[in-house]
C-alpha cells in the first residue's frame, strides 16, 4: 500500500527535481567563467542525485526486488566517480557537459531498468567500459597535434567502414547498419559520424576555395550514398546536414547553405518518388492511423504512449511502454514521456539543447579553425540526431530510426556519444589554453607599453631636473 | 589594418554560428510546443483507439463509472459480485438503448463517447490506498447526462410500435433532453443478442436513427427553402402570391401537392402553413442556386459536425449546374435530399434561439464517485445559422402552421407552439410516407425543441404532431 503513495507523490517530486536541474542548465550561461558557475554545478549534482534516487526508489517499491537497489548503488558509484575523477584529472574541464552527460546517462539507466533489466545491466557495463576509455580522450585531443593533417585518411577510413557494412553487414529491420566481429556487434555509421566531422574540419580549415568545397562534396556524397544504399536514411540525413552546415561556417558564405538546402530538398523529393520505403514512411507520418496495422503501427503506439502520460506521467511501471516496438532503441523518448511525464520529457529535450548551446559556445570561442569546426560539426551531429529521434517519435517529422544519445539502448551509440562529449571537453581545455596564451601576450604587451611609458616619463623627469 | 580585418571576419563567423544555434533552438521550441499540444489535445481520442493497450490497464484497475440522468436516476452501472465478476446493468432496459449505448462487443452511445471518463478514476489517494488494501478496484468516474427520464419515457411510449426517432432539446442551451430510436434493443442482453442483431440487416436495430438515420425531409425542408427565399427577397417576400391547382409543371417534371389537394389562392405564409408543394416548387425555381448552396453550407449540410456522438452527415448538393427538375424536388425536400432528425432539430433550435445554434450535447459533467466535479461541460454556441430577423420571420411562419395549417392538432394547447410538418414520400407508391414534425414551444421563449420522424406512418400532421403534443403537454402541464 505504501507504493501507491510513493508512486503518486514521487511523480511530482521527480518532475520538480528535473525542472530545477534544467533551470540550472540555462542559468550557467549567465557567467562567462567556469569559476562563477560553480554554484550551479553543485546544485545540478544535487538535483541529479535526487532524480536518480527517486526514480529507483519507485522502481524498488513497484517491483519489490532487491537487485534493483544493488544495481542503483553501482550506478550511483559510477556516476559519482565519473564526476569526481573528471574534476581531478581535468580541473579545467567544462562541468556542464559532464553533468548533462551524467544526468542523461542516469535517465537512460532508469528507463532501461524499467523496460528490461537484462538490457539495463548490459548497458551499464558498456557505459562503464566506454567511460574509462573515453576519459583519456581530452588528453589526446590536447596533445596529438597531427590530428589536423590526416584529412584524406579520415575520408578513406569512413568510406571503407561504411562500405564494408553495405557489403558484409547484417540486415536489421530492413536496414544494413551493423556487422559483428567476434560476437560484438558494431554499428560503424555511429563512429564514422565523428571521423566524418574530423575529415570536414581538417579539409575545410586548410582551404575554403571552391575547388575544396567540390572535392569535399564528392567525398561527403559518397558517404551519404552508401548510407542511402544501406537504407540507413537517418544517418544519411545527419551526414548531409553536417556537411552543409560545416561548409557554410567554414566558408562563411550563405550561398552554400542555400544551394545545399535546395539540393537536399530536391534529393528528398527524388527519393520519395524513387523508393517505396521512403513513401511508406512519409505516409505513416502524414496519417499513421490510416495504416495502423502496418507502417503506422510504431508511430501510433508511440503517440499512445506520449499522450497517455499527461504532464506528470503515469509513474514508472504504471504504463505500457513495451507495447511500442523497438521502444528501448528508437522510441525511448516515448517511454520516458509516458511514465515520467511530458514535463520531464520536455526537460530532457532542454538538457540536450543546453549541451548543444554549450558546444556552440565553445566553438565560437576557439581561435584555431580546425578545432572550431570540430566543435561545431559535433554539435550539429548531436542536436540533429536528437531532433530526428524525438521528432520522429512525436510525429513532428517522418520517422528515420535513429537513437536518442545516452538514453537509448545500444553500445555503439553510447560509446560514440561519449567520445563526442569528451572530444568537446578536450577542445574546451584547448580553448582555455588559447585564452591563457592570449592573456599572457596581452600582459606582456601591456608590460612593454608600460615600461616604455615609464621610460619616457623618466626621461622627461630627467630633462626637467636638468632644466 | 590586417588585424582589424581578421577581427571583422571573426565577428561575422561568430554571428553565423549563433544564427545556426538560434535556428536549432527555434526548431526545438516548435517541436516541443507541437508535442505538448498534440499529446494533450488528442489524449481522449488516442486512449479510445482500439489499438491502444493502455485502455486495458485502466479497465483492469478501475470499475467502470455510473451514467446518470439529469435527475440522478441510474442509466448504467457496473455491479461486481462476490467473486469479482463485473456486470454492466441498465435499469431502464430498452428505454435508453441507443443514446446510452452499450459497453460490450465494442462500445456505442454515451458508453463510447464518455468512455475515457468512465474508465478513469480520480478518487482520492487515500481511498485508492484503502481499496488496494481491501483488494478492490478503484471506483471509476461518473458521468451525469442531460437526459430526462420522464421526457424519454413519453417520447418512447408515443412512438409505440413504429420505427422512427424522437429528439428533444433545449434550444437555449443545446442540452439533449431525450433521444429515442426504434426499433430498440435491451443493452442488458447485448452479448446474447449480438449475433442476431448483426444478422438482421433489414431493420438496422443498432442504428441510432435520431442522429444516424438519413431520411428524405419532405416538407420540413420548406423551412430552408423559405429562408432562402426571404434572404433573396427581403422586401418583397410578403407580397408573394400563387394560384395552386394541385400541381406545378416545368419541362417534363411535375410536382403534385400532397394527395393532390388544390390549395387555390395563397400568399407566402399560407403556402408554408398549408405546405403547398406546387407553390414551393414555384419558389424553388426562382432561387439563385449558388446562393442556395451557401445557405445549405451554413445549415451544416454536407459536412462534419462538431458533436460528441456518432452521427451521419446530411446531404444535399446544389450548385449552378443543378437541373430544374432536381431543384424543384429539392425545394420540397424530396429527390436526393437526405437529412438526420438531428439536423432538422438543429435548424429548428436555431430558429427558436434567435438564429444562434447552441452545440447539442449529452454529458453535463463528470464527477468522482463521491461527487467532486472534475469536468463541467458548458453550453456553447455552435454557429449563427441565420440572422435574428430571419429567425423571427420563420418563427411567424411556423406559428401559422400550428394556428391554421397542417399542425392544428397543437392549436388549442395551453401554451403557444410553432413548427413544421412533413410527409416525406420514400417510394413511388404515393400513400407511403414518413411522418415528420419539427417545432418548439412556447413561441415567446422557447424551452423545448422537438423533432419527430415516424417511418411509413402517413402524414406528419396526423401522426407526428400528436406525439409532439404529448411531449409538450407532459412538460408544460405535467
Amino acid at each position: 500500500m505504501l507504493e501507491i503513495y510513493i508512486t503518486e507523490l514521487s511523480k511530482y517530486f521527480i518532475t520538480l527535481f528535473i525542472a530545477l536541474y534544467t533551470l540550472e542548465c540555462f542559468l550557467v550561461f549567465r557567467f562567462q567563467e567556469e569559476e562563477r558557475r560553480k554554484g550551479s554545478y553543485i546544485r545540478q549534482n544535487f538535483f541529479m542525485f535526487l532524480v536518480h534516487f527517486s526514480c529507483f526508489l519507485v522502481i524498488c517499491f513497484e517491483t519489490g526486488k532487491v537487485e534493483y537497489l544493488l544495481f542503483y548503488i553501482l550506478q550511483q558509484i559510477l556516476l559519482f566517480a565519473t564526476i569526481v575523477l573528471f574534476r581531478m584529472i581535468y580541473p579545467r574541464g567544462n562541468r556542464l557537459i559532464i553533468n548533462n552527460m551524467c544526468m542523461l546517462l542516469s535517465i537512460g539507466f532508469v528507463i532501461l531498468s524499467r523496460l528490461s533489466y537484462e538490457k539495463a545491466i548490459k548497458q551499464f557495463f558498456i557505459v562503464t567500459v566506454s567511460l574509462i576509455m573515453s576519459m583519456l580522450i581530452p588528453y589526446f585531443i590536447h596533445k596529438l597535434k597531427f590530428l589536423k593533417s590526416l584529412t584524406w585518411v579520415y575520408a578513406g577510413v569512413g568510406i571503407v567502414a561504411l562500405g564494408v557494412v553495405l557489403i558484409l553487414g547484417t540486415v536489421t529491420y530492413g536496414s544494413k547498419i551493423s556487422y559483428s566481429i567476434g560476437g560484438v556487434t558494431f554499428q560503424p555509421s555511429e563512429f564514422v559520424k565523428i571521423i566524418f566531422v574530423f575529415f570536414l574540419a581538417s579539409a575545410l580549415s586548410e582551404s575554403q576555395d571552391f575547388l575544396r568545397v567540390v572535392v569535399t562534396a564528392v567525398l561527403a556524397g559518397i558517404h551519404v550514398l552508401i548510407l542511402v544504399a544501406s537504407k540507413d536514411l537517418g544517418s544519411a540525413l545527419i551526414f548531409f546536414i553536417v556537411y552543409v552546415m560545416m561548409v557554410f561556417i567554414a566558408t562563411g558564405q550563405w550561398i552554400y547553405l542555400f544551394v545545399g538546402m535546395a539540393g537536399g530538398s530536391a534529393a528528398a523529393v527524388a527519393a520519395f518518388h524513387l523508393f517505396s520505403h521512403v513513401q511508406v514512411r512519409v505516409q505513416a507520418w502524414q496519417d499513421p492511423f490510416s495504416c495502423i496495422d502496418a507502417a503506422g503501427f510504431q508511430i501510433t503506439q508511440s503517440l499512445f504512449g506520449i499522450s497517455s502520460g499527461g504532464w506528470f506521467g503515469l509513474g514508472l511501471f504504471r504504463g505500457n511502454p513495451t507495447a511500442i516496438p523497438l521502444v528501448e532503441a528508437d522510441f525511448v523518448f516515448s517511454a520516458v514521456a509516458e511514465e515520467l511525464g511530458i514535463v520531464f520529457s520536455m526537460c530532457l529535450i532542454l538538457i540536450c539543447l543546453s549541451s548543444f548551446i554549450m558546444f556552440m559556445n565553445i566553438s565560437i570561442k576557439l581561435q584555431n579553425g580546425f578545432y572550431r569546426l570540430i566543435a561545431f560539426g559535433l554539435g550539429i551531429t548531436y542536436i540533429f540526431q536528437v531532433f530526428l529521434t524525438v521528432g520522429g517519435g512525436t510525429k513532428f517529422i517522418p520517422m528515420t530510426g535513429v537513437t536518442l544519445p545516452f538514453i537509448s539502448y545500444g553500445g555503439s551509440s553510447i560509446l560514440t556519444t561519449l567520445i563526442m562529449f569528451f572530444i568537446i571537453e578536450g577542445l574546451y581545455i584547448i580553448r582555455q589554453d588559447e585564452g591563457d596564451r592570449r592573456a599572457k601576450k596581452k600582459r606582456k604587451r601591456r608590460r612593454i607599453e608600460y615600461e616604455a611609458a615609464r621610460g619616457e616619463a623618466d626621461e622627461e623627469r630627467e630633462e626637467g631636473e636638468d632644466a | 589594418m590586417k588585424k582589424e580585418k581578421k577581427e571583422k571576419m571573426r565577428k561575422k563567423r561568430n554571428r553565423q554560428i549563433l544564427a545556426v544555434t538560434y535556428f536549432f533552438v527555434a526548431v526545438f521550441l516548435c517541436m516541443m510546443g507541437y508535442t505538448c499540444h498534440y499529446a494533450i489535445t488528442h489524449k481522449q481520442e488516442l486512449i479510445n483507439n482500439s489499438y491502444n493497450s493502455r485502455q486495458e490497464i485502466l479497465v483492469a484497475q478501475n470499475t467502470r463509472g455510473v451514467i446518470y440522468a439529469d435527475g440522478r436516476q441510474v442509466l448504467a452501472q457496473t455491479q461486481t459480485d462476490e467473486e469479482g465478476k463485473e456486470t454492466r446493468v441498465y435499469p431502464y432496459g430498452e428505454l435508453f438503448s441507443h443514446v446510452v449505448g452499450y459497453a460490450a462487443n465494442g462500445r456505442f452511445g454515451i458508453e463510447a463517447s464518455a468512455n475515457y471518463y468512465l474508465i478513469n478514476s480520480n478518487a482520492r489517494l487515500s481511498e485508492k490506498v484503502a481499496n488496494d488494501v481491501a483488494g478492490l478496484k478503484y471506483p471509476g468516474d461518473n458521468v451525469v447526462t442531460t437526459l430526462n427520464v420522464d421526457l424519454q419515457q413519453i417520447a418512447y411510449d408515443s412512438l409505440g410500435m413504429y420505427k422512427g426517432a424522437v429528439i428533444v432539446t433545449d434550444p437555449a442551451t443545446g442540452n439533449i433532453l431525450a433521444m429515442v430510436s426504434k426499433p430498440d434493443f435491451d443493452p442488458n442482453e447485448i452479448e446474447v443478442i449480438w449475433d442476431d442483431l448483426l444478422e438482421d440487416k433489414e431493420s438496422g436495430v443498432l442504428l441510432n436513427r435520431a442522429t444516424q438515420g438519413l431520411y428524405p425531409p419532405g416538407s420540413t425542408f420548406k423551412i430552408v427553402t423559405a429562408l432562402e427565399y426571404i434572404r433573396e427577397n427581403p422586401d418583397s417576400y410578403s407580397q408573394y402570391t400563387y394560384q395552386c391547382n394541385g400541381r406545378f409543371t416545368k419541362g417534363e417534371e411535375t410536382i403534385n401537392c400532397y394527395h393532390g389537394t388544390v390549395h387555390g389562392y395563397e400568399d407566402f405564409s399560407k403556402s408554408f402553413a398549408k405546405s403547398c408543394n406546387a407553390s414551393f416548387a414555384n419558389i424553388g425555381m426562382q432561387l439563385d442556386r449558388q446562393k442556395f448552396a451557401d445557405t445549405l453550407e451554413q445549415m451544416l449540410f454536407n459536412q462534419e459536425l462538431k458533436v460528441g456522438f456518432a452521427y451521419n452527415q446530411s446531404r444535399l448538393v446544389i450548385d449552378k449546374h443543378t437541373e430544374d427538375a432536381d431543384m424543384m424536388q429539392a425545394a420540397i425536400g424530396q429527390g436526393t435530399t437526405a437529412v438526420t432528425p438531428l439536423e432538422m432539430n438543429m435548424i429548428t433550435c436555431a430558429i427558436a434561439n434567435e438564429g444562434m445554434l447552441m452545440k447539442p450535447y449529452l454529458v453535463d459533467h463528470v464527477e468522482t464517485h463521491d461527487g467532486n466535479v472534475i469536468k463541467q461541460f458548458e453550453s456553447t454556441s455552435y454557429k449563427r445559422m441565420m440572422s435574428a430577423e430571419e429567425a423571427e420571420v420563420l418563427k411567424g411562419l411556423m406559428q401559422e402552421v400550428v394556428k391554421s395549417g397542417t399542425g392544428t392538432k397543437l392549436a388549442d394547447a395551453s401554451y403557444t407552439a410553432a413548427g413544421k410538418t412533413g410527409s416525406a414520400e420514400y417510394n413511388s407508391v404515393k400513400e407511403d410516407s414518413h411522418a415528420w414534425f419539427t417545432g418548439f414551444a412556447p413561441v415567446e421563449d422557447p424551452e423545448l425543441c422537438v423533432t419527430i420522424i415516424i417511418e411509413g406512418a402517413g402524414s406528419g400532421g396526423d401522426y407526428a404532431v400528436p406525439i409532439a403534443r404529448r411531449i409538450f403537454d407532459a412538460y408544460f402541464e405535467g
